[in-house]
Order: C-alpha cells, then structure tokens, then sequence
C-alpha cells in the first residue's frame, strides 16, 4: 500500500522531471526467468524493446563503445555477445561452466568473469575471444570489480566468505580477506581508496581499506519492522564524486543510501521487490534498481533520493547496465 | 567394527595452490573431524529413497572440500573419518576410536538413545558433537546437553513449519493418521501440538499397525488400493490427511488412495524437510551441482545436515583460526556466528538449547511448494523461532 502511494506521487515529481529532458540513454535489464534482456529508454523511462537472448541471464556488461553488450547465459554456459544495434546476437566468448557476472577491463581489452561452479575466475580477451588465465578462488565466486586504475580485480566467493584481491598483471591473488557471510557484490570508492563488500546473508556491507586490505568498518542495516534476516544487501554504487553509496537491500525491498564518507545511513528507499543490482545513468542524475520479485525497475533520482517511477519489465530482472546511446 | 577411512586429501590442494599464496611461513593447521552413522533400513515403500552407502556422510564430505578451498587461503587443512556401525556395534567405542585418532569434532547420525549416550561419554572429554540425524525433541529438551549442536531440525520444527502452511491454506481439519512405532508417536505428539499451536483441529485420529513383511512387491499396488480407502472411509469431515510414520511403513501408500479425495501431508505427499533434492532457490543450485558432482546421486536430507555441520565447522575455524572444540562451540554459540546455507535467510543458534534456527522446506518430492516461516507468522526476535520450541517455554539446561 505504502509503495502504492509512494509511486503514485513519484508521478507528480516525473512529470515535472519530463519537461527538461536529460540526455537520452539507453538501459539494458537482464531477465533471469524471461530469457531476454529488456531495452530502456531512459527518456521515456519506458520499455522500447525486448530482446530474446540465451538462458537465464544474469550479469551483464556493455563494451566501451556500447556497441556491444556481453551476457552471462548461464544455463547455457557461455557469454553471448549482443550488437546494440541491430540487437542480434553476434556470437560467445568462452566462459567455463555457469558464468554469473563479469566485468571489463578499463581499456575495454579484457573481460573478467566469475564461474561458480568450478571456483574460478576467468579473463577473457575480447578481441580474439579466447580464455588467457584462469585464476582458482574460493567457493562460489560471485561479485566482481576493479580498481579504478586497473591494477586490482576483486573477486568475492559465495561460499568461502572471502573477497580475493588478485594483481591484474601478474593474475595471482595477493590478498584474501574475510568478510560476513556469502559476499554478493564488490565496489571500490571512485577514489580507490576503499572497497565495499555487500554480504547478503551476513547482512552487513564490509568497508575494507585498500591499502592495508584489512576491514576497518562494517555498516550493517536496521529498517523498524523489519526482521534482520529480510535485509540482505547485494548491489553496491557510489556517486560518480564519491559522495554517497547506494546498496540494494534484496528481499528488505528498499535501497540503502550512505554517506560514504561517516558511513552513516541516511535514508532508506521503497523500491519494488527483492532488489538486487543497480546502475547510474551516465551523466549520474538516476540510478535504476532491478526488482526480481516484482519484475519490474525502480528509477530513483539521485539528486532528490526520490523513486521516481517504477518500469515493468521481464520476469526476474537481475542486471542492469546503461549505455550513453 | 568396519571402518571407511575417507581422509579427503586437503593437503595436496593446499599444495598444489600454494602458488597463489603470498610469501609467508605456513604452518597448516589441520581439523580433523569424525562421522559416525548407523545405516539407514534399505527398506523403503519407494525404491528412490533406498539410502546410499555414503548417506549423509558424502554431504560431510563436500563440505570438507569447500572448507579446504577456503583452508588454502588461511592455511587450514580438513579431513574426516567415517565411522559406519554394524548392528549392534557399540557407538561410544567408535567415539573413543575416533578421539584417539585425533578427531574432536564428531557429526552423529544415530537414533536418540545413542546420540545421548555419546553426548553422556564425552561429558569430560575434550569434544564437540554435532547431531545431524535425529530430530527427538528430547535431545533438545529434557536431555540438552552443552557437548551437543543440533543441525537437525527437530520433530516440532518440521510439525510447526507444516502446520503454518496448511493453516495458511485453511487446511485446518485434520485426519491424522499414525504408525505404530515409537518415533511415529512422538512425530504424532509433535503434529498435536503444532495443531493446538496454530489452530487446526484434529478431527480424527487412525492407527496404522507395522506388522512387518516386505513394503514392495510385484502385485503390491493391486492390494493397497483396496486397503487404504478402507482405513480411511467414514472419517468427519476434514481437509488434509495428515501422517505420522517416521519409519516409511505406511505414509507414502496414502497419496491418490484415501476414500475421499484430499491431500496428503507430513510423512508423505507434502512433506516438511531441511532439503529436498528438488530445492534450487536462493543459489542451492549450486549446491546440488556440486553434491551431484562428488557423489554421481542427488543431496538428500541427511546428506544436507552434514554438509551444513561440516561448514559449521569451517566457518568456526575459519574465523577463530582454531580447531579447539571449546573454541568451536564458543563461537557457534556466541552472537557473530551465522552461516548461509541456501534457505534464503541466515542460520543462527538458540543459545538456550544450541538448536540450529533454519526456515523448513515443504516438499513433494519433486518440487519445493513452499518454504516456512509463512508470512504472518511474527515473533519477537526471530520469526525463525515461530518454528519448534521457544525459549519461555524450553525445558533445556544445559550442563
């Protein structure tokens, strides 16, 4: 009910935000139980297009140019490479069994994907489309990232309940670094100076210091009639100055809003159901959520901390990625 | 006293991926765990549920295996013995056996009388125990004892969590039917009062005498679908038969036969679990591909309890850098002890009787229909406690 109302004045504020324009983006859904990937225009802040892609999508990644947007088919064991264009699939990149979430490389050369059923994460080079390292982490990995510079992939495993902090030159791991229980998702701080480590069963966000790689603080979550077990965080993003955090809160259906500076949390909000991944646009002013229960996107905008619209799209959104197109 | 040994090899992947490891003089050190099990009866009304000769322990076994994958990075190595008693073998010699050897930390999957009697014989011992088979809430009650965690769920959490369901559903005229041995009647006792506790109503109870004979032959379908209509006509009115037979003698002849058409729930039909080997939500997934994997069968309820009290053990060691069982059970018991366990939510202890807190499955053997705690159901401090016997009303002191 309280949603109900809370997106039924959000339309009040979307009609003001409609008459000035932002650029025109485009949003890209994975639909875990769709099989497709659902096409937003971020204008309209409506579905142009869906799009039937490999089974069971889940992460997913768009190149450099947004020309193209890589899938993580995982029932079908492979990384399907979209063309945004003419949204046809244009062929796979090796990826081992059950590829879950990947990530690029920031010169676009190599893409990094975590296969949860032989604890391995995998760099595959884009280009000649082919597997050149393998590198054996816990159980389960999961969440994904880099270091602003590069230099450091992160890998979180499900089951180990550890971030792996690996050296992108020499792909070895040069830090292993406890965290609450199964870690979803990994982010550094724009600044590289922290990496947070959502655990989605632990219920805490690790903040963990870059330089030393111990955790210096853990940010844990307390929303009044909710029991502690509902909130389990999962996505995590930071303001492109680094300002602030925004972390999806999963089946706690709100997405956690902290200064990323004191840590302290400042607003909870109401998005639809089990939230999961999130992303910007990329001029930075919304922030859209994938709400795999209620099959549809929360657009919050940034500035406001406001949902402003809620988008249905497939069945079981997961991911979400943006492009500038 | 026949003794598998399985000492997995978590060495030789420690030394295989010492690669990765940065530059540091590693000591390992290596958790040493036991498993002693009685076989489960071969006989089963369903050929499908005719327990392996690795049951439960190959859930151990995969968690000593996700243990050591973690170990290599803290330097911590994990192996287990498996102990598999003949009739009549005697389970405290085994326990003995396998302390010397080294072994303190010990997961039982043994009938009630001899959990508590290994829980009585390592009272002095340096020792923790590990109950992943027997869900008598007398262990848990009466009996608790401070060397023992409970990974099973117990005969009123399986009770509760059914009985929220069928409550939800407004299945709440009961037909309960029960075996004649005494597991069925406590599991019968534990229905009763999930009954009373969330308002259903047991309209009628039958008896089911176990006059032993073979449960499957050749023509066996053409007799029980003459015999159970009979057991079951002239009942009141009522919506769901309910059944306690915990030694599968009776229950699973009952689905499609009853003289009135209505569903089957408790020991057959929907059945409350720990784990199905139907269950993929919440990444299980992942799990069952792994079991299938290492054990070329599907993950059954046992082999879950073990695999979840071997990770208990990982995740204690692993975060205390100990193997010491004081050290274990103290931080199992304290308040940073959580563990995931593919049920959507994490899994704490009840301090007050170390019972492990888990939401239960309801299952048809071929699919999970839902999961309880039912929404609605509230508590407190958990609505996890919603399911078996709470706190105020426990008659646990443990010693």
């Amino acid at each position: 009910m309280m949603n109900f109302s809370l997106r039924l004045c959000a339309l009040g504020v979307l009609a003001l935000a409609i008459s000035s324009p932002a650029a025109a983006f485009t949003a890209y859904v994975s639909n875990e139980k769709g099989n497709s990937i659902s096409i937003i225009d971020t204008d309209k802040m409506a579905v142009v297009k869906t799009v039937k892609v490999g089974q069971r999508p889940r992460g997913i990644a768009l190149s450099q140019d947004g020309g193209q947007l890589f899938i993580c088919a995982g029932d079908e064991d492979a990384i399907q490479i979209l063309d945004t264009r003419t949204l046809e699939i244009i062929g796979h990149l090796p990826s081992g069994p059950d590829p879950e979430l990947l990530i690029l490389s920031p010169d676009g050369k190599l893409l990094y994907t975590s296969n949860e059923n032989n604890n391995l994460v995998t760099a595959i080079d884009v280009a000649t489309r082919k597997a050149v390292a393998e590198i054996p982490v816990g159980v389960e990995p999961e969440g994904m990232a880099l270091s602003p510079d590069g230099k450091v992939l992160v890998n979180t495993s499900e089951t180990t309940n550890m971030a792996h902090l690996i050296d992108t030159q020499t792909r070895k791991i040069f830090a292993n670094v406890l965290v609450d229980a199964r870690p979803r998702s990994a982010q550094f701080t724009p600044d590289g100076s922290e990496l947070w480590v959502s655990a989605e069963v632990g219920g805490t966000v690790s903040v963990i210091d870059a330089a030393s790689h111990q955790v210096k603080q853990k940010i844990a979550f307390t929303i009044p009639g909710l029991s502690k077990e509902a909130i389990q965080p999962v996505g995590v993003r930071f303001t492109q100055d680094g300002a602030k955090a925004f972390v999806a809160l999963g089946p706690a259906n709100r997405v956690a809003v902290i200064d990323a500076a004191t840590k302290r949390i400042e607003k909870y909000l109401l998005v639809g159901q089990r939230v999961w991944q999130l992303a910007f646009t990329p001029d930075g002013k919304y922030l859209y959520t994938t709400n795999g229960v209620s099959n549809d996107v929360s657009v919050i905008d940034v500035a406001a901390l406001k949902v402003v619209k809620s988008i249905a799209v497939g069945s079981f959104p997961w991911g979400v990625a943006i492009a500038r197109q | 006293m026949i003794f598998t040994r399985c000492v997995l090899a978590g060495f030789l992947a420690m030394t295989l991926t010492a690669a990765v490891l940065p530059a540091r003089a590693a000591e390992i050190v290596s958790v040493k765990a036991g498993f002693i099990r009685a076989p489960h009866p071969r006989e089963t009304i369903s050929i499908l549920d005719i327990p392996a000769d690795d049951d439960g322990v190959a859930g151990a076994r995969l968690a000593v295996e996700d243990n050591n994958t973690t170990g290599r990075f803290l330097d911590q190595a994990f192996a287990i013995e498996d102990v598999r008693l003949k009739s009549g073998e005697d389970p405290v010699a085994a326990l003995k056996g396998l302390a010397a050897a080294g072994a303190s930390l010990i997961l039982v999957d043994l009938p009630a009388a001899e959990t508590l009697a290994l829980a009585n014989a390592a009272k002095d011992a340096d020792i923790l125990l590990f109950n992943v088979g027997a869900p008598d809430e007398t262990l848990r009650e009466e009996n608790c004892r401070a060397n023992m965690i409970h990974v099973a769920p117990s005969h009123a959490m399986l009770a509760d969590g059914l009985a929220q369901y069928l409550v939800w559903k407004q299945w709440k005229r009961w037909l309960l039917m029960k075996g004649s041995h005494p597991q069925d009647q406590l599991y019968a006792d534990a229905l009763r009062r999930s009954a009373k506790k969330f308002g259903a109503k047991i309209v009628d109870e039958r008896a089911y005498e176990d006059l032993g004979g073979g449960r499957r032959s050749d023509s066996g379908s053409v007799q029980t679908q003459r015999l159970v209509p009979v057991a079951t006509q002239n009942a009141p009115a009522y919506d769901v038969l309910v059944a306690a037979d915990e030694s599968d003698v009776f229950a699973n002849y009952l689905p499609y036969r009853t003289f009135d058409p209505r569903p089957v729930a408790g020991s057959a039909g929907l059945k409350p679990v720990s784990w199905d080997a139907s269950h993929e939500q919440w990444g299980a997934i992942q799990l069952q591909n792994r079991f299938a994997k290492l054990a070329a069968r599907r993950m059954n309820e046992r082999d879950n309890q073990a695999w979840i009290a071997m990770r208990m053990i990982g995740e204690a060691a692993a975060r205390t850098r100990s193997k010491d069982p004081k050290t274990i059970r103290d931080y199992l018991t304290g308040p940073d002890f959580s563990i995931a366990a593919f049920k959507g939510q994490k899994l704490t202890l009840r301090r007050w009787n170390q019972q492990l807190r888990q939401p239960i499955l309801l299952g048809d053997g071929r699919m999970i229909v839902s999961v309880s705690p039912q929404e609605g159901f509230l508590h407190q401090t958990s609505e996890l406690d919603t399911l078996g016997v709470d706190q105020p009303e426990t008659k646990c002191k443990l010693q």
